[in-house]
C-alpha cells in the first residue's frame, strides 16, 4: 500500500478525524476570511456592471456559487455512500450525513437568489424550466436523506438506507448540470464552465472564482465542526474521547 | 480488494447504472414534455399544439417591435434564424425585452399569429461591462456564436 493510500486511510479512524480536523480548523476559517473579504469587495464594489442587466447582476456571486455547493456536496456525500456502503467505515457516514443540510441550505440559496433576480430580469419567480426543475428536486432529495436518516432508530440501518437513497440521487446532478444543453430552457446556458473559455469578463470573473472558493472553504469547515460533534457522540463510551474530555 | 468487497462494489454499481438507465429512458419518453417551449421553426411546421395554450421562445427581430399609439399593445418578429413568428401581447414587458434578444412567450395560435398572455425575457451567458459590449459591437467577432 502507498503512503498516500495509507493517509486516507488514517482519515477513518475517528480519533484522528477529530485531532486533525481540530488542528486545521482556525487555518480553513483564516482563508475563508481572505476569500470571503476580497470575493464580496472585488464583486460588488470593484467588478463593473453588466452591460445589460446593470448592477442586479451581481446576485451571480450569491448565487452561482450556492448552486456550484449544491451540486459538489451532492458528489462528496455520493463518494461518502460508496465508501461506506463497500469498505464499511464509520467517517464516511458521518461525513455523508453531517454534509446534507448544509448542502439543503446552499440549494435552498440557489432557487431563493434565482428567484429573486429572475422576477426583474425574466419577469417571473418561477418557471417549471428543466433547470429550475432539476434544482428543486435536488433540495427536495437533500431534505428525503435528512429524514431518513432520522426516521430509522438504528444508526447502522439509518447509515446503509441514507447511502443507498444518496447513490439513486446522484443520477439528478449530471441532469441538472445538462439541463440547459439538453432542453430549451428559461435559464441561461453555461457561463463559466465552458469547453470554450467563460464568457464572463475576467474582472467578473475573478470575484465569482474566489466566492467560490469561500464556499467550499465553509462548507468543509461547517462539516468539520458537525462531524467533531456527532463523533463525540457516537463514541462516547470509547476511551480516547474519555481521555479527551479527562473523566473517568 | 477481498471478494466480499468487490461484491459490495458490483452490486451498487449495478444499482447506480440501473437507475441512470431507467431515468434517461423516462427522461428520452419525455423529450417533448420538458422542453420549455417550441421554435418558430416548430410552429411554422405545425408541430406546436393547435388551439392549445404553449410557449414559444426565439430572438425578437431587429426593428420589428410595433407599439399602438396609447396602448399597451405590442407586436414583434420571434425567430430562429430560420423562421419567424409575429407575436402580439398586450401587457407590460419585462427590462431585459428588446431587439436582438431571447424572449419565451406563452399564448395560443390564431391565424398563424401567435397571441402571448405572459412574455418573459431571456437572458443568454454572457456578461461583460458596458465598454466591452460596446467595442464587440463595433467590432464583432469573427468566431460565430
Amino acid at each position: 500500500m502507498n503512503s498516500f493510500m495509507k493517509w486516507i486511510h488514517k482519515w477513518g479512524s475517528p480519533p484522528w478525524f477529530y485531532r486533525v480536523s481540530g488542528m486545521m480548523l482556525p487555518w480553513l476559517t483564516g482563508l475563508f476570511a481572505i476569500t470571503l473579504v476580497y470575493g464580496l469587495y472585488a464583486g460588488l464594489v470593484l467588478a463593473p456592471a453588466d452591460y445589460q442587466q446593470g448592477d442586479s447582476f451581481r446576485i451571480i456571486y450569491v448565487h452561482v456559487p450556492a448552486a456550484w455547493m449544491g451540486m459538489f456536496i451532492y458528489i462528496v456525500m455520493a463518494v461518502a455512500a460508496v465508501v461506506h456502503l463497500v469498505w464499511r467505515i464509520k467517517i464516511a457516514d458521518v461525513v455523508l450525513i453531517s454534509s446534507a443540510p448544509i448542502g439543503a441550505s446552499f440549494a435552498f440559496i440557489a432557487l431563493v437568489t434565482g428567484s429573486l433576480w429572475g422576477k426583474p430580469m425574466w419577469g417571473t419567480w418561477w418557471t417549471w424550466d428543466a433547470r429550475l426543475t432539476s434544482e428543486l428536486l435536488l433540495l427536495f432529495i437533500y431534505l428525503g436523506i435528512i429524514a431518513l436518516h432520522s426516521a430509522v432508530e438504528d444508526r447502522q440501518s439509518a447509515g446503509r438506507a441514507t447511502a443507498v437513497l444518496t447513490l439513486v440521487g446522484v443520477v439528478n446532478i449530471p441532469i441538472i448540470h445538462y439541463s440547459v444543453v439538453w432542453w430549451n430552457t428559461l435559464h441561461q446556458g453555461t457561463t463559466v464552465m465552458r469547453l470554450d473559455g467563460p464568457a464572463i469578463a475576467p474582472q467578473m470573473l475573478w470575484p465569482l472564482l474566489s466566492m467560490a472558493i469561500a464556499f467550499k472553504l465553509y462548507y468543509v469547515i461547517v462539516m468539520m465542526l458537525r462531524a467533531r460533534g456527532e463523533i463525540l457522540a457516537r463514541e462516547t463510551k470509547s476511551r480516547w474521547v474519555r481521555e479527551l474530555v479527562g473523566g473517568e | 480488494m477481498n471478494p466480499k468487497r468487490k461484491q459490495r462494489l458490483i452490486l451498487i454499481s449495478a444499482m447506480v447504472i440501473g437507475v441512470v438507465v431507467a431515468v434517461s429512458l423516462i427522461l428520452l419518453a419525455l423529450n417533448e414534455n420538458i422542453n420549455h417551449y417550441f421554435d418558430p421553426t416548430q410552429v411554422v411546421a405545425g408541430e406546436a399544439p393547435q388551439d392549445h395554450t404553449f410557449r414559444i421562445g426565439g430572438m425578437v427581430v431587429n426593428g420589428s417591435v410595433q407599439r399602438e399609439v396609447g396602448e399597451l399593445m405590442v407586436s414583434f418578429g420571434l425567430t430562429d434564424y430560420q423562421k419567424t413568428v409575429t407575436v402580439t401581447y398586450d401587457g407590460i414587458l419585462p427590462d431585459l425585452f428588446r431587439e436582438g434578444q431571447g424572449v419565451v412567450a406563452l399564448g395560443k395560435l390564431k391565424d398563424g399569429v401567435f397571441v402571448a398572455e405572459e412574455v418573459l425575457a431571456k437572458h443568454d451567458e454572457n456578461y461583460m461591462p458596458p465598454e466591452v459590449a460596446a467595442s464587440l459591437k463595433k467590432d464583432p467577432p469573427q468566431a460565430a456564436n
